[in-house]
């Protein structure tokens, strides 16, 4: 009883004294407020934001509410994170690897690239992206087609839009394609585990995502056509693409300098995961007879990924937290547009603020809940 | 009763005196702000990340401009010197926070007066040092010669955190055309933009198209539209509360405005103590004891003139002389048909 009190009395304290210092910093903030004339509340979120935004997933514009921009701006922050978590593991995968390469040229060439990206500031980056790269690209009236239908010019990155007729009938084939594949690859498991034969998975699989879309291309009535951008004349010298879909420079600058620079630091968890494996391994793999695929794939990777997961989920945590940036470059984000214009039409800057870090929060512990269950399923299962 | 306070007051005095207080007037003791600079030695003062003829700062770091200086005004009046100032350039979206949170204790940042900004936010605006309206800057190749040549899907680069983000979508709701807003956090960054190509237009306050496009790689390749689209009264805040403090930073820039309308510049100060005219004596200090209701030595306003000068020279100097705006429109005083208009110091 007595060991127990006493291992239980400085956790109580140190609760005690945390919630004293959040008790102490509201009660201050409260009173400051209060002192300043400035009053506290959320109820602002229901308000017209009267403030347009330049780039939106979900429909929006001045007459929806202050909530609604924040969710435009979310949006957004998640769009630009994930694309560029996607190309960002890409690059990085290919470019860990190649540092690996015998070929002298491959390897410095990754080499450099590394340490070249990481070493400059990230913000630095976009700028140049943003800023230099953009101011090399052509009016829209001067814009080469690429294969006839793609624009990339000043205003933006501009190519067909799908026009689709019963989507949602293309959408159920495609559900319908892809657990058919789960439930053929945990039959073909099966079968391979019980009876030793080999189903050919890939081949199957393929048939099946290709097949039963085009199904119901010809007998569900899902049409399929596109809209390719047409160049609109706005004034003498002033022109845009109308139609298609539009990606905004923005986005195109803030993606590339968030993958090409938070590649860099994944290439070398990819590096340091391959070289952690012991070389035994490949060794013995390859002394019974697995081709040099089968050892990447079976022997090597499986146990790389396990020193690769951890620190590349921090990676992904960091890429989301820099998106933050696009502030710089009129991304309109969670911080542009929330924590930046809705703050100062409101002046609510504790709320606001308060709810941003939240988001951020919420948002890397997902990644963060995600990528754990992931490590937790390749890591080593002691029997 | 009153005797007794008073008496009692006397006492609190010598008491002081005696301690070494003396220096501290009523109003200094009201007042936080006054207490806290005069402690710093030096004013408190935010202002643009650099906007020609408002507040920019040259290659050596001294500021200058129309907003600057007010500050400089209120530290000529507080602190006996126009150079006590320290300059802390805001962005649009942090002048307010900085404001408040005491990191800044006068706002002079083209910042517009509007209700909800003087109501809601625990801020105080003190008066009008720029009648000011949103325009649109327009290539001069595009042909485009008014605010009726705007065609749907036209992309505008602007600030974020400004009214000027609402006034567009008021104007361009109300002309039924679709626009693409583009706003960026910096003033340089949106000049850039616009500058590459990005956008076919930029709109701001209109004084502020014409200090930035003197920026530009090639000012006359561009053009500011006739139209004003919104009221945009610019001018000094402080934060709520300090009515002290708010009465000073007021009296300063009105100081500057008055001492126009009755001719005192900082050339003919001096010699005004002894004019015919009751009004020009008291802005310049000789008559009267208009210094101690805002808790400074009756000199604050010659000072302010001698050191900083009146309005016009202001203007002139920073605005005029720098061909932002050579014509002063409703910036002139209202006896010479402006809007310059400010109740009087007596």
């Amino acid at each position: 009883m007595n060991a127990k009190f006493k291992k239980i009395i400085p956790q109580l304290l140190t609760l005690a004294f945390v919630a004293l210092i959040f008790g102490f910093f509201s009660y201050n903030a409260q009173l400051n407020m209060e002192n300043r004339g400035i009053s506290f509340g959320y109820g602002f979120l229901s308000q017209e934001s009267s403030f347009d935004v330049q780039f939106s997933l979900i429909e929006y514009d001045g007459s929806h509410s202050y909530f609604r921009a924040y969710l435009v701006g979310l949006l957004n922050t998640i769009l630009v994170s994930v694309i560029g978590i996607i190309f960002a593991t890409i690059i990085g995968v290919i470019v860990g690897i190649a540092r690996l390469s015998s070929n002298l040229l491959i390897n410095r060439a990754a080499a450099y690239y590394v340490e070249f990206f990481r070493n400059i500031p990230l913000l630095l980056q976009i700028f140049f992206w943003y800023f230099a790269a953009l101011r090399a690209l052509p009016l829209p009236e001067d814009a080469e087609p690429i294969f006839g239908v793609i624009f990339l010019t000043i205003k933006g990155l501009f190519i067909p839009a799908f026009v689709w007729n019963n989507l949602d009938i293309f959408i159920y084939s495609l559900l319908a394609a892809i657990i058919s594949i789960i439930i053929i690859r945990s039959y073909s498991k099966k079968l391979r585990e019980n009876e030793g034969k080999h189903l050919p998975v890939l081949y199957i699989s393929l048939g099946l995502i290709v097949g039963l879309p085009l199904v119901s291309f010809i007998i569900g009535g899902v049409t399929l056509s596109f809209e390719i951008p047409e160049l609109v004349q706005l004034a003498k010298t002033s022109f845009r693409f109308n139609g298609g879909l539009g990606l905004p420079p923005e986005l195109i600058a803030l993606t590339l300098a968030l993958a090409l620079y938070t590649a860099t630091f994944i290439a070398e968890c990819v590096r340091a995961g391959i070289q952690g494996v012991n070389k035994g391994q490949k060794e013995a793999a390859a002394s019974i007879g697995l081709t040099p695929n089968q050892v990447l794939k079976l022997v090597i990777m499986p146990q790389a990924l396990r020193i690769i997961i951890p620190p590349t989920t921090n990676q992904y945590l960091n890429l989301t937290k820099n998106s933050s940036l696009a502030a710089a470059i009129a991304y309109p984000d969670l911080v542009l547009v929330f924590a930046g214009t809705a703050l100062m039409q409101t002046g609510r800057a504790i709320e606001i603020v308060s709810i941003t870090m939240l988001t951020y929060l919420t948002l890397s512990v997902s990644i963060s809940i995600l990528m754990n269950w992931y490590n937790k399923k390749i890591a080593i299962k002691e029997k | 009763m009153f005797k007794k306070i008073k008496q009692m007051t006397s006492l609190l005095a010598v008491v002081a005196v005696l301690f070494g207080f003396a220096t501290e007037s009523f109003a200094a003791k009201k007042s936080k702000t006054l207490k806290n600079t005069i402690k710093q030695g030096f004013v408190k003062c935010g202002v643009s990340q650099g906007l020609p003829g408002f507040s920019n700062a040259d290659a050596s770091g001294n500021w200058t401009g129309v907003d600057v200086d007010v500050c400089r005004a209120v530290a000529a009046a507080v602190l006996g010197d126009a150079n006590k100032v320290k300059f802390t350039p805001l962005s649009a979206k942090e002048r307010f926070t900085a404001l408040t949170s005491g990191e800044i204790d006068v706002l002079s940042r083209n910042t517009t007066w509007t209700l909800s900004r003087d109501a809601d936010i625990g801020l105080t605006f003190v008066g009008v040092n720029f009648y000011d309206g949103q325009g649109f800057m327009v290539r001069k190749n595009s042909g485009m010669t008014s605010v009726n040549d705007f065609k749907d899907g036209i992309s505008a680069c602007t600030n974020i955190g400004t009214t000027t983000e609402l006034n567009m979508r008021d104007f361009f709701n109300s002309k039924g055309i679709s626009y693409e807003p583009v706003a960026f956090e910096k003033a340089d960054e949106v000049v850039a933009a616009y500058d590459a190509g990005r956008c076919d237009t930029y709109t701001t306050d209109k004084s502020g198209l014409a200090a930035q496009r003197t920026k530009m790689s090639n000012p006359d390749d561009h053009i500011v539209l006739p139209e004003t689209i919104s009221k945009e009264p610019l001018g000094p805040v402080v934060r709520q509360g300090d009515a002290v403090w708010e009465d000073i930073v007021r009296w300063s820039l009105n100081t500057m405005i008055e001492a126009e309308e009755y001719g005192i510049n900082s050339g003919n100060a001096d010699s005004l103590k002894t004019s015919d005219n009751p009004a020009v004596k008291r802005i310049v200090g000789a008559e009267g004891e208009m210094g101690a209701a805002l808790g400074l030595d009756n000199d604050w306003s010659l000072r302010i003139i001698k050191q900083v000068g009146n309005y016009g020279e202001s203007y002139k100097r920073n605005i005029a002389d720098t061909g932002i705006l050579p014509d002063r429109g409703p910036n002139e005083i209202w006896t010479n048909g402006g809007l310059l208009y400010t109740p009087p110091a007596r």
